[in-house]
């Protein structure tokens, strides 16, 4: 009795651990901004927000005929554990894939993650200390950067234009930090159709950024799921291309073959590379046997460059349906036109906030991705990212008339209140999380 | 229960509103309890397909679990009602009544309950008159802090405490980012409480009001759900004369409106201990950081007892 009584004068806050959770976990909260996002998965609502490759676009007998030739070759294999590292046949077959942007290497380097997104988390455990800063594009990948705040570092966001990653601006950036006694562990880039701002690090910014990291004794962490879906000529090689020593490259097989595989890879300075393995094998024992039997098998025996010549297809005609509609229903918008990947930019109107805005084209149907989501203080309210990879072409030509009714009706809302009083969205608290879910990243 | 008094229940939830995703939380949670009791539960999102199911699969009763437009506006309860099925819940005029928060707050006035002063105003009003000297009128006539909050809705979405003058123009904005039409409301001082109300067949019952207490800043969609954030207290901390009061206060709202089955009734408690009726929900939150679940519980009864009992009463208005 009187410890129902105490309970009842303390009242009950639904969750007997709140104050177990380490303090890391502080950003893993539910908020009014990703409920939204619940919405987008209904087929009534045209989703540019999601980042999802059109994996009906592969023929599914391909896969199929894969996974019926492993299980028969191969079965005790693909049902076991297996090496912390990855399948030597797979790692060797990476080295092809990698070839094609430049990289050479050695399958001794490679090490076999669950997705990219691991290898991004695994990079983090080995080098984020608490208080470190990582140095990364302004705006850049979202669940990158939910990793690293995991590990509680800061990220420091260097300024890109049409270009990519400004060198002068890295410069400033890492002095700055330097002279503030700052600990700056490495670079996260994704220099190639970049995500979200669609945009491409030309060469020679590639060849300078290398020497300027080089020169201050910075990590360079690239990323690059989406290097070989260009819709033009081919991107500039990979920086990993050119340095060897000081650069761990991730690469994937989410967008070039199907997500649901969960297969992506690391190739690493074999020192780095080492601790990768055991980090890998602390995690997760062995990424799955049997998906890379699979892929090992797909790019075997099918004609994976002419798949992927397939997927650039559909995406170069869904990114051009978006610009294309983009020019008829929102001209007075700016956006970046990629040459390749999922991703346009676009800048919103003065005073508009993609965040604050997100109900209203919940209500009209239509969802994006708000820019703040890509910048780790919550900035960037004046950018939504669009993504083209999934919805068909009249999808996004929807979507997009869609949008232009919600931007229409949020600056009519903004002009009507002009004049009295401060429009700026009010801050919301940092420690919820506004980002979207899974699919939709 | 015996196989032959187990119910075919069809659990409604999800669809295309602003709060899908507490829909969803809240449907799996009453399938799980009317599952728990012995029923056969299928979870179904309204779609395409949803009346031609109903029509084919005839199932005993629908336990509508959708939060938000077209669930508690009244629409999707209006087909339900053409289709004969029995449906837990309010019909569909009165839900459009208590989904209307200025319609509700004057019945509910009339029917002798304090409500908080307020001024309903479409985003029209500020265009035809300017901006500013409506925002001046409001200011003077009802004075600071206010609340502002779309007419229609939940979950505390586009919701606004605005304690300062120059915070109101984007009190405003937020508000309609979710609708047309925005209520701006006195803020009353007092404790936040939120009753439950269940009729079975017996009549209205308010189940034991409970206390909120967010940890920090207001009860906002943050505090409403992440475990942790918010402090309750079931029943609330009141003197029993004020939860007498509150309990009258809550049945009273729920009769005025001509809710049926279940409501919930958000009330602030002034320090003289009147009840202030803030709005009516015809489908109370029913997730697991709800209000609703936390008052069954302090009645001393189980979920799926309750919401069984809410099928039973469906079928019995049928």
């Amino acid at each position: 009795m009187i410890e129902q009584g105490t309970s009842q004068q303390r009242g009950n806050n639904l969750d007997p651990w709140y104050n177990h959770y380490a303090q890391r976990t502080s950003g893993l909260a539910a908020s009014e901004v990703r409920a939204l996002f619940a919405v987008a998965s209904r087929p009534e609502v045209v989703s540019l927000a999601g980042g999802m490759p059109f994996v009906s676009a592969l023929p599914q007998d391909l896969v199929s005929g894969a996974m019926e030739r492993v299980m028969r070759e191969q079965g005790a294999v693909a049902l076991q554990y297996g090496s912390g590292q990855g399948i030597p046949a797979l790692r060797e077959q990476i080295l092809d894939v990698m070839a094609l942007e430049g990289i050479s290497g050695s399958a001794d380097d490679v090490i076999v993650t669950t997705g990219s997104q691991h290898a991004l988390e695994l990079f983090s455990k080995l080098f984020i200390d608490p208080g470190d800063v990582v140095l990364a594009e302004g705006p850049s990948y979202v669940t990158a950067m939910v990793i690293f705040k995991s590990y509680q570092a800061e990220v420091d966001h260097v300024p890109m234009d049409e270009h990519g990653l400004i060198p002068e601006a890295l410069r400033e950036h890492i002095a700055r930090l330097k002279t503030a006694g700052r600990r700056v562990k490495f670079l996260y880039t994704v220099p190639t159709f970049h995500n979200p701002a669609g945009v491409t690090l030309t060469w020679e910014r590639r060849l300078e950024i290398l020497e300027i990291a080089r020169q201050n004794d910075i990590l360079v962490l690239e990323d690059n799921p989406y290097g070989l879906l260009y819709f033009g000529d081919k991107p500039p090689a990979a920086m990993r291309s050119v340095e060897k020593d000081g650069v761990v490259y991730l690469g994937t097989f989410s967008k070039t073959l199907a997500p649901g595989f969960r297969v992506g890879w690391a190739l690493a300075p074999h020192a780095i590379r080492e601790k990768l393995i055991l980090a890998n094998e602390a995690a997760v024992l062995s990424p799955s046997s049997f998906s890379q039997l699979v892929i090992s098998e797909y790019l075997g025996e099918a004609d994976w460059r002419g798949q992927i010549d397939t997927f650039r297809g559909v995406y170069r005609e869904r990114k051009e349906a978006m610009i294309s509609a983009l020019e008829e229903h929102l001209p007075e918008l700016s956006w970046t036109n990629p040459n390749g990947g999922f991703y346009v930019w676009v800048t919103l109107p003065p005073h508009l906030d993609s965040k604050a805005m997100l109900p209203r084209a919940v209500t009209e149907l239509v969802a994006y991705t708000p820019g703040t989501a890509f910048f780790a203080d919550g900035t960037g309210a004046q950018h939504i990212r669009l993504s083209f990879c999934y919805p068909t072409p009249e999808n996004i030509r929807v979507g997009v008339r869609r949008l232009a009714n919600v931007i229409g009706g949020e600056q009519d809302l903004l002009e009507t209140f002009a004049g009295t009083g401060p429009l700026e969205a009010a801050p919301r608290r940092s420690r919820t999380s506004a980002n979207p879910p899974t699919d939709l990243r | 229960m015996t196989e032959k008094e187990a119910l075919d229940i069809v659990v409604l939830a999800g669809g295309i509103s602003h709060e899908r995703d507490v829909s969803l939380r809240t449907g799996r949670r009453v399938a799980d309890g009317l599952n728990a009791v012995g029923h056969r539960v299928a979870f179904r999102e309204p779609d395409g397909t949803l009346l031609a199911f109903l029509e084919q699969a005839h199932p005993d009763v629908v336990w509508p679990a959708l939060h938000g437009a077209s669930g508690e506006d009244g629409a999707l309860r209006g087909l339900l009602e053409l289709t004969g099925v029995p449906f837990v819940g309010s019909r569909a005029d009165a839900s459009r009544l208590a989904w209307s928060k200025p319609t509700a707050k004057t019945l509910v006035g009339r029917a002798g309950v304090a409500t908080p002063a307020s001024v309903t105003l479409p985003q029209e009003t500020f265009r035809e008159l300017g901006a500013g000297s409506v925002l001046a009128t409001v200011l003077a006539g009802l004075g600071l802090p206010l609340v502002v909050k779309p007419a229609q809705g939940g979950s505390a979405q586009g919701v606004t405490i605005v304690t300062a003058a120059d915070e109101l123009p984007r009190a405003m904005v937020d508000a309609y980012t979710y609708g047309d039409v925005a209520l701006i409301e006195r803020k009353v001082d007092g404790v936040e409480v939120s009753v439950a109300v269940v009729d079975t067949g017996d009549g209205p019952e308010a189940l034991p009001a409970v206390e909120i207490e967010p940890v920090e800043g207001a009860y906002t969609f943050d505090a409403r759900y992440n475990a942790g954030e918010t402090r309750f207290f079931a029943p609330a901390r009141l003197d029993p004369e004020v939860a007498a009061a509150v309990a009258d206060a809550a049945t009273t709202a729920h009769q005025a409106l001509g809710l049926r089955h279940l409501s919930r009734i958000d009330l602030i408690v002034d320090a003289a201990g009147t009840p202030w009726f803030l709005e009516a929900n015809v489908l109370p939150g029913l997730t697991e950081t709800s209000i609703m679940p936390q008052a069954i519980t302090a009645a001393g009864r189980e979920q799926g007892e309750v919401y069984s009992a809410l099928a039973r009463a469906a079928i019995a208005d049928s």
